[in-house]
């Protein structure tokens, strides 16, 4: 495959609550942001990813369109995922060799509606929606199912808001972990918050990648795989596509040192770290990870840029990037980054 | 860039209710007929991308999580794509970018929309707290459009008629469409009510139930007969932009040109045999006709009118029926590609265009602001 190289990436202070901003005013800096950092203006592909119903409205990407800038006309495509698939999509269209730079951002707004509600709309919408189990007690069948040691779990929780609040665009979570069940056994600090947020990524190729940025990340491999939608036809204790997809993106051919892992939950941890097989000494979401912010739609895509950014920053020189997306770590995609 | 052609398609019969299917089960058997056409099953594929018009619209967010199995998808990458109106003819482009790019050998590529599990004019009338509502549904925003056509042009009166009993006798030779009116004439559509100045209730598309499928392949797995890929483009610009033209939009003209550049084609009306054009009110097909270089600004109205876009005129234009006669939105682009692939394929059936080598497939979407396009032919590009 041609090798493409992230270039650049930023990302919102995030938030825990709507400041006011619309979704374009949100997107703007970040789009910015990147276009400053890289020189340029014009994308040869832009990619987006977002969901309606975080904003309760029809084609909430049409208006985010306003902060790229899209004239002259550019060629572009949106998916209703989270921004790492349109990630992967800028990634394909790169490898047709005609272009050579893209423009990937993804953006939600999660605070504006009940999200623990309105993910019970993703299930099927005869048999398992109108059951109403909402985005917590589907993840707590999962974290019964794992049976994950109660003082691995505090230790996570614990790492991700130290980590948070040594991250300037996390939230500040407290250091005193609130207790109690949302629905045994999940607690409820071991969920990722409510956050709205942005980021942006550029990827370019060849020699562009290294004018643009000293220290390119390149994606050596990168991978995705979806599961049966219906929990009963899978074993929740382990994630199968995760796992296909790291072998499919080569996360075993060499040291990982960090991996930055789409966790909404601090039981998918232990779930995911075994599934991508990572060595005991690779550094899990030094970031904070989700469970310290999850601006849903563009958590994935920011566990990418920040599995770049420590090969950008000469930290590291091989990282992953994780993300997921559907009910109890469904669907999974894994970016292997070299430098 | 590898070659990619278009091996199966597979649709179902677009009607207002499918009660006696379930969202995954329509999906499926788009899927199926697709599959069977490529004489492949399942096991074959080794990538989904699924598309549709906004989640709103069946009330189901992100259905790919839920239609991952009746796509036969577990185990394998599945996209979902959603760029508006636009998203049937991107969704088969993302998918077909997965050929072109080496990723993948066989990709099975699947729209539709239920309309019927839910209201799609008012999950189009847009609300705060984003953007004020000026408009109910579709034809609300478009209307104004037009009349500024016909207003620029002198267009008379009666041409979205004849664009509205055109496509719906086509309809009649396609078993999948929708509407099937027997007698369709011009009286008939200008007895029926005005909904938005200038379009009356028979010069707008319908609300469908249906799906369509088609799978792609590289150059190395083709089977059966192949309708090849010559050229593939998107383009988007901002809904409100000071000078924006939202009658004959720069993105259509510049996505036009993309894949008229790489399918080597100089004069579309005579080097294309056949068009499926997203034409969901009668007056887009003049309006487009201009828009995609078919005939020169202002004289849209004039090739519709001399019957050039009829099954039997010089450049045909939705010989299907077109959006005007079946629109399961999300699917409504894909069924345009399709449709082409189909008579490139010399598999249209009674809508066949005799010896068409060269198709154009379209589709458009938000305040048409988002342009997918592709161009397919019989021979190898």
């Amino acid at each position: 495959m041609r090798d493409v190289a992230i270039v650049a990436f930023a990302q919102t202070r995030h938030t825990d609550h709507d400041t006011g901003l619309s979704e374009a005013e949100m997107i703007l800096p970040v789009i910015n942001e990147v276009k400053e950092r890289t020189g340029l203006q014009r994308f040869g592909f832009t990619c987006s990813g977002s969901c309606d119903y975080l904003a309760g409205a029809p084609f909430s990407f049409v208006s985010a369109l306003d902060a790229v800038g899209a004239w002259p006309p550019i060629s572009e495509s949106h998916v209703e995922m989270d921004g790492a698939w349109a990630l992967y999509e800028a990634w394909v269209r790169l490898q047709h060799g005609d272009i050579d730079s893209a423009l990937v951002y993804g953006f939600g707004k999660s605070s504006l509606g009940d999200l623990r509600t309105i993910t019970t709309l993703q299930l099927d919408p005869y048999y398992l929606a109108p059951l109403g189990l909402d985005q917590l007690s589907v993840a707590a069948l999962q974290a019964a199912a794992a049976g994950v040691d109660r003082a691995e779990l505090d230790e996570i929780v614990r790492r991700s808001r130290a980590d948070g609040r040594g991250n300037p665009y996390a939230l500040d979570l407290p250091e005193e972990v609130p207790d109690g069940f949302a629905v045994e056994p999940l607690k409820t600090a071991d969920i990722a918050p409510i956050t709205d947020g942005a980021a942006a990524v550029v990827l370019a190729t060849g020699d562009l990648a290294t004018r643009l940025c000293p220290n390119p990340a390149y994606i050596r491999g990168i991978a995705h795989r979806i599961e049966p939608h219906y929990l009963g036809m899978r074993d929740l204790a382990r994630s199968t596509s995760a796992a296909e997809a790291a072998r499919a993106a080569g996360v075993g051919k060499g040291a990982v040192e960090v991996a930055e892992l789409h966790t909404q939950f601090a039981h998918e941890e232990p779930i995911l770290r075994r599934a991508l097989e990572l060595p005991g000494d690779t550094v899990i979401n030094p970031s904070g990870g989700p469970l310290a912010a999850n601006p849903v739609m563009a958590t994935g895509l920011i566990r990418i840029g920040e599995a770049a950014r420590r090969i950008h920053d000469g930290t590291a020189s091989r990282t992953v990037g994780h993300a997921a997306s559907g009910p109890c770590l469904q669907h999974n995609l894994v970016a292997v980054l070299e430098a | 860039m590898n070659r990619c052609a278009v091996i199966g398609v597979g649709q179902t019969h677009y009607t207002t209710k499918r009660r006696d299917v379930s969202i995954a089960g329509l999906v499926r058997e788009a899927a199926l007929r697709a599959l069977d056409d490529a004489g492949l099953t399942f096991k074959d594929i080794n990538a989904v991308v699924i598309g549709k018009a906004p989640d709103l619209f069946e009330g189901v967010m992100m259905p790919e999580s839920y239609l991952a199995d009746a796509l036969g998808a577990a185990g394998k990458p599945m996209m979902r794509v959603h760029t508006a109106g636009s998203v049937g003819g991107s969704t088969a482009l993302v998918g077909a970018g997965l050929i072109q790019g080496g990723v993948h050998d066989r990709v099975l590529v699947v729209a539709f929309e239920k309309q019927s599990e839910s209201n799609a004019t008012w999950a189009l009338t847009t609300h705060p707290p984003f953007s004020s509502s000026l408009v109910v549904g579709a034809g609300g925003y478009f209307a104004p459009h037009i009349r500024e056509y016909m207003r620029r042009t002198g267009a008379p009166g009666h041409i979205g008629t004849l664009v509205a009993v055109k496509d719906r006798l086509n309809a009649l030779k396609n078993p999948y469409a929708h509407l099937r009116i027997p007698g369709i004439d011009r009286a008939m559509v200008e007895s029926t009510p005005m909904l938005w100045e200038p379009i009356r209730y028979l010069e707008t598309c319908p609300s469908s139930d249906g799906a369509c499928a088609i799978v792609l392949s590289s150059e190395d797995k083709v089977t059966g007969t192949p309708a090849w890929v010559h050229g593939a483009a998107m383009r988007s610009e901002p809904m409100s932009r000071a000078r924006r033209d939202t009658v004959s939009p720069q993105a259509g003209k510049d996505c036009a040109a993309d894949v008229y550049r790489q399918a080597g084609i100089t004069d579309p009306r005579r080097q294309i045999d056949v068009a499926e054009v997203y034409v969901p009110f009668s007056w887009y097909e003049p309006m487009w006709l201009e828009n995609l270089g078919f005939t020169a600004e202002g004289e849209g109205w004039k090739v519709t009118e001399s019957g050039a876009t009829a099954l039997d005129g010089d450049i045909p234009w939705n010989a299907s029926g077109g959006v005007l006669s079946s629109n399961p939105i999300g699917a409504s682009g894909l069924i345009r590609f399709a449709e082409a692939a189909l008579q490139v394929r010399g598999m249209a059936g009674e809508h066949q265009v005799d010896g068409a080598r060269l198709a154009l497939g379209h589709a458009y979407g938000g305040g048409a602001q988002f342009f997918a396009m592709w161009i397919v032919g019989r021979e190898k590009p």
